[in-house]
């Protein structure tokens, strides 16, 4: 199992450095760094010379690609590309365009980030498969009818309503919860409680009804049959046996986006003014902070591919049939 | 384990019971005299010689000192000293060094010299920077790594001191306007005014090249003409030429005092990686400082300790007093102790906040006018019955910004002075109607451009005398008392008819929207960079008033970076653009359109490439002239000549509205100043018992809840047990 982690992980050299060359050359074709230079200088008395100093102290003033004034390796190496992107791969994200310590953002970020994305995954991951499973085992009556149309409906509106319905509602006319903001600490419970009850409304259409087909699928098959023969009850039917192998796309879903729970969410973080990571990234796209994208981009597909290497190894114990080798 | 979940649970009951249970702020945050306020996006500098957006200005203009404010209810704006012990004097010298009378012929002038001199016993705020150990030397300079590394938050410097402010501060902030790792923003402009900055900043490129990039840069040990010191509190600034509008600059953070220690402090290795830097935690002498800053959820400005003795102004405008803002006069600045800004980057929560009491104060989007405004029966805006109810109170003005649609006068179509190419713009500024985008886009938040200069600027013309007759003309019925002036003239005007445009738009060659050569219908190219929903519904009015006059309009939407491009080459043909006043001198308006200072070709902010030699001719002559009929005789050609020449379209002035809740006093709309919060006062009482009123939890809501839930599980658990029976059965 080693040798296969450690081959995967070997795979995603290439990948990140596709992913960041990918990265560099999308930015660069919208981007000039005459443009980075003019937005973070302002509208205002922006000369020729503040822009060739602007790039002289961001390290912009060097080719993209090629370095053609250069001798030798550094025609490569003296440039853009390799300046600002080999860093990465030590986790070296650097400085933002504003100066601001990057990995120090995202310390500090990602942690009200996973203090709503982790309840929600794990309250959400329980609710849906619990649900699905009661549609299941009323599966042909009206009560499942009645939770199919209700899983339809509920995925058919935008998520912006339920933040939006959510604030109006819990926030502004019950006065439950405070309608946005963060306080870090033992206060932080009462800026929690609303995002991640809007975060579990609103993921519960499309979650309960890919579940349930799943499970659907799993019902008709022998060992159910047998499972019932013996006389099992039907909750340990479901929650054991049907549950237990319908476990492969389960985590096919779940475990790879494990990883990225840090990375949080940008609409529910936007909206109810919660200071994680979700909005950092748009945020920085639309300051222009080459730095900030190319830091986030590296560090979500890093968390991908790690995500997937974790869906991997977790087939193995969900199923003894699964070997890597 | 019991212990820690009973402290918990004491310690939610207790913050639930002093405060709402949906109140945003922590119990440290609350009570006593504090101002709740927010901001939109976290600041990107609060350095004062780099920042220059109006969303810093608003800590910024609280935390640092210029020399000069402006007087806070005066109208006209009018400037005052604040840290100067009195208005700057200003002497003049002729290229050989002879000093000349004040009123000499500014040909003559080769040398401003400008001396400030600054009060005595200004301290600054406390700073790790101004730390001394015991025996007097800096605690924190050198600072050893293995020292910072214990070091994670700013406020984990335990020692902190303080000084006077003295000139050399001043100077040494001229200094660092060339520095070439704070890049500031005016470095361009001020090289073309102060003695010798273009030449320091060249030295000071060439020696930070040679030195690590984080190294601190002694900026003091390199020569520099133009700011020196005279005595402990008085410097000066010699300027090239005359340069009267130098004045209000002092009012700005660029040339606020910034302590060499700060600098020195800051500058060491280590600090930039855990973003302790003059751009993330100023140094100021002024009425708050900046107690935490983490702009990703907070910042709170508390009272400095240290301020000087300031005093709220005994006298304002006409109205003042009557309206109660005189109420405080020579009371002890600042009132309100600390002030607390959270990060609210969506328009609705803002709202929905302010309405139950969390914020003070709040301005209105298009979302919540109608919720908040209602129109008169004179057509003028007032509270609806809802904010009454609530306290909450209106004020309005006018913000010295103009919005306008400009032509690019190099264009082959639309530009150049020529006769027809004139009309053709005439007749575009008849028939395209900013009432109606003000009515529609701006809910009648704004005043339509007459000219080039907005309201409360000198040489702004109030009432008839203002108006542009190129668009306008008077609108008075014979015996019609109303719309006329005590002296019996028409105080009323309207639009032109679309007539006058067709007939001028004829004359120009287009009769009925076609080129009378070739007969080819007139397009026309609109670009801009706006985007989105509004955007287009903008758009399509645009397209619609030039179809009034059978021209098409062809937009060409594209992104900012795009779009600037297309202007500094000078490929847009009819663009949208705007200018927000630096400073409340007419200079700051027209020099947009003076020759020289054209985009394409020298970069400048002449965005609509317009060059005539007579209006430049005046333009040099006024921007040296002091406030006088004169001056305003020479403004009213500048004018004059534009609106003939009509290379904008005068668009809109913005109106701001804000609103307040009734626990907040002291509040009158400044648009120059940045230093308002010491003016406020707030009632925290009347604030608690409002918030208290406004935010009872509706309890009842949790019960139908549990109820329906309870409705959805019972028949699910009987079914469950039926067919568990059931199968049992079988």
């Amino acid at each position: 199992m080693l040798n296969y982690i450690v081959r995967r992980l070997l795979y995603a050299i290439p990948i990140l450095l596709g992913v960041n060359l990918l990265t560099f050359a999308l930015f660069f074709m919208v981007n000039t760094p005459d443009d980075m230079a003019r937005i973070h200088l302002g509208a205002k008395h922006v000369t020729e010379d503040a822009i060739e100093g602007w790039k002289r102290e961001h390290g912009y003033d060097k080719p993209l690609f090629f370095n053609a004034g250069a001798e030798g390796a550094a025609k490569v190496s003296d440039t853009l590309f390799v300046e600002k992107s080999l860093k990465l791969f030590v986790l070296d994200f650097g400085p933002a365009d504003d100066g601001r310590d990057i990995a120090r953002e995202i310390k500090t970020r990602m942690w009200p980030s996973l203090a709503i994305a982790l309840p929600t995954f794990l309250v959400g991951l329980l609710a849906y498969i619990s649900f699905a499973l009661l549609l299941v085992f009323f599966r042909g009556t009206r009560l499942d009818t009645a939770g199919v149309i209700l899983c339809v409906a509920l995925m058919s509106i935008s998520g912006l309503f339920y933040v939006i319905g959510g604030q109006y509602v819990m926030g502004k006319l019950w006065h439950w919860f405070p309608i946005s903001g963060y306080q870090p600490g033992l206060d932080a419970w009462k800026f929690l409680l609303m995002p991640v009850l809007v975060s579990l409304v609103a993921g519960i259409g499309d979650s309960a009804r890919f579940y349930r087909a799943l499970f659907i699928e799993e019902i008709g098959k022998d060992y159910v049959r047998t499972a019932r023969a013996k006389g099992l009850s039907e909750l340990r039917v479901l929650f054991r046996h049907v549950l237990g192998n319908a476990m492969i796309p389960i985590l096919t879903g779940v475990v790879v986006v494990i990883p990225r729970l840090f990375l949080g969410s940008l609409i529910i973080e936007s909206f109810f003014g919660i200071p994680g990571l979700g909005s950092y990234t748009i945020d920085a796209i639309q300051a222009q902070d080459f730095a900030i994208v190319r830091s986030m981009v590296f560090l979500g597909s890093l968390l991908y591919i790690i995500g997937l290497v974790l869906t991997d190894l977790s087939y193995t114990l969900v199923d003894p049939r699964v070997r890597l080798e | 384990m019991a212990k820690i979940a009973f402290a918990i649970l004491a310690a939610c009951v207790l913050a639930a019971c002093t405060q709402p249970v949906n109140s945003p702020y922590s119990a440290a945050e609350s009570g006593g005299s504090v101002l709740y306020s927010a901001f939109g996006e976290r600041p990107k500098h609060l350095d004062p010689a780099r920042s220059y957006s109006e969303n810093e200005y608003v800590f910024l203009g609280n935390i640092y000192e210029p020399p000069l404010q402006y007087h806070y209810l005066k109208r006209p704006y009018e400037l005052e000293p604040q840290t100067a012990a009195g208005m700057p004097t200003v002497r003049y010298f002729d290229a050989a060094g002879r000093e000349l009378p004040a009123d000499a012929d500014s040909a003559r002038i080769a040398l401003s010299e400008y001396e400030i001199r600054i009060k005595p016993g200004i301290r600054y705020q406390p700073h790790p920077c101004f730390a001394r150990d015991a025996a007097g030397k800096p605690r924190y300079i050198p600072m050893r790594p293995e020292e910072l590394a214990g070091i994670d938050n700013f406020l984990d410097f335990t020692e902190t001191g303080s000084r006077e402010l003295t000139a050399d501060d001043y100077v040494y902030q001229i200094r660092r306007l060339a520095h070439p790792r704070v890049q500031s923003p005016i470095l361009g402009l001020m090289s073309d005014y102060i003695v010798g900055l273009k030449d320091l900043a060249k030295a000071l490129a060439e020696a930070a090249k040679a030195q690590p990039k984080e190294a601190y840069l002694d900026i003091n040990a390199f020569d520099f003409e133009g700011a020196y010191v005279v005595d402990r509190h008085t410097y000066r600034v010699r300027l090239k030429g005359k340069y009267p509008q130098f004045v209000y600059w002092l009012a700005m953070p660029f040339f606020a005092p910034v302590p060499e220690e700060a600098e020195r402090f800051y500058r060491q290795p280590g600090m930039a990686a855990k973003n302790f830097s003059l751009d993330w935690q100023p140094v100021g002498t002024g009425a708050y400082y900046l107690a935490e800053n983490e702009p990703n959820r907070v910042m709170r400005l508390e009272r400095n300790p240290h301020y000087r003795e300031d005093f709220y102004p005994a006298e304002g405008a006409p109205g003042d007093r009557e309206a109660g803002l005189l109420a405080d006069a020579g009371k002890r600045l600042p009132m309100v102790d600390r002030v607390v800004y959270s990060l609210e980057k969506e328009d609705v929560p803002y709202w929905n906040k302010f309405l139950q009491g969390y914020y003070d104060a709040s301005g209105i989007t298009s979302d919540s006018f109608d919720q908040a405004i209602r129109m008169n029966a004179d057509g003028e805006p007032d509270l609806t019955p809802d904010m009454r109810e609530r306290g909450i109170q209106l004020a309005t003005t006018a913000r010295p910004t103009l919005s306008y649609m400009g032509f690019n006068m190099l264009d082959p179509v639309v530009g150049g002075l020529s006769e027809p190419a004139r009309k053709l713009r005439q007749a575009l500024s008849i028939a395209i109607d900013y009432e109606e985008f003000i009515s529609i886009f701006l809910n009648g938040r704004g005043l339509v451009g007459q000219g080039p200069i907005p309201p409360g600027i000198f040489g702004y013309r109030e009432g008839i005398e203002g108006v542009n007759p190129v668009v306008f003309r008077t609108d008075c019925a014979e015996r019609d008392s109303r719309s006329r002036g005590n002296d019996g003239g028409c105080q009323r005007f309207k639009r032109r008819p679309l007539e006058d445009a067709r007939r001028l738009l004829a004359e120009a060659g287009y009769p009925n929207g076609r080129d009378a050569r070739t007969g080819q219908p007139l397009t026309l190219y609109f670009d801009t960079a706006a985007s989105g929903p509004e955007a287009k519904s903008r758009m399509d009015w645009f397209r619609k008033q030039f179809a009034k006059l059978d021209i098409q309009l062809v937009v060409r939407a594209t992104d900012y970076n795009r779009f600037q491009d297309k202007m500094r080459k000078g490929s847009a043909q009819i663009f949208e653009w705007g200018w927000n006043a630096d400073y409340p001198d007419p200079e700051n308006f027209l020099f947009l359109l003076y020759g020289p200072h054209r985009k394409v070709g020298t970069g400048g902010e002449n965005a609509a490439n317009y060059q005539n030699p007579q209006f430049d001719r005046l333009f040099e002559r006024m921007k040296d002239m002091d406030n006088s009929p004169e001056r305003q005789a020479v403004i009213d050609r500048m004018v004059h000549l534009v609106r003939e020449d009509a290379p904008w379209l005068f668009a809109f002035h913005p109106k701001s509205f804000g609103l307040r809740h009734g626990w907040v006093k002291n509040v009158k709309p400044n648009l120059m100043s940045h230093n308002l919060l010491k003016y406020r006062r707030v009632d925290p009482a009347a604030r608690a018992a409002y918030q208290a009123r406004w935010n009872r939890p509706m309890l009842w809501p949790l019960g139908v809840t549990v109820a329906l839930l309870a409705g959805m599980i019972w028949p699910a658990v009987a079914a469950y047990r039926r067919r568990q029976k059931a199968t049992a059965n079988a």
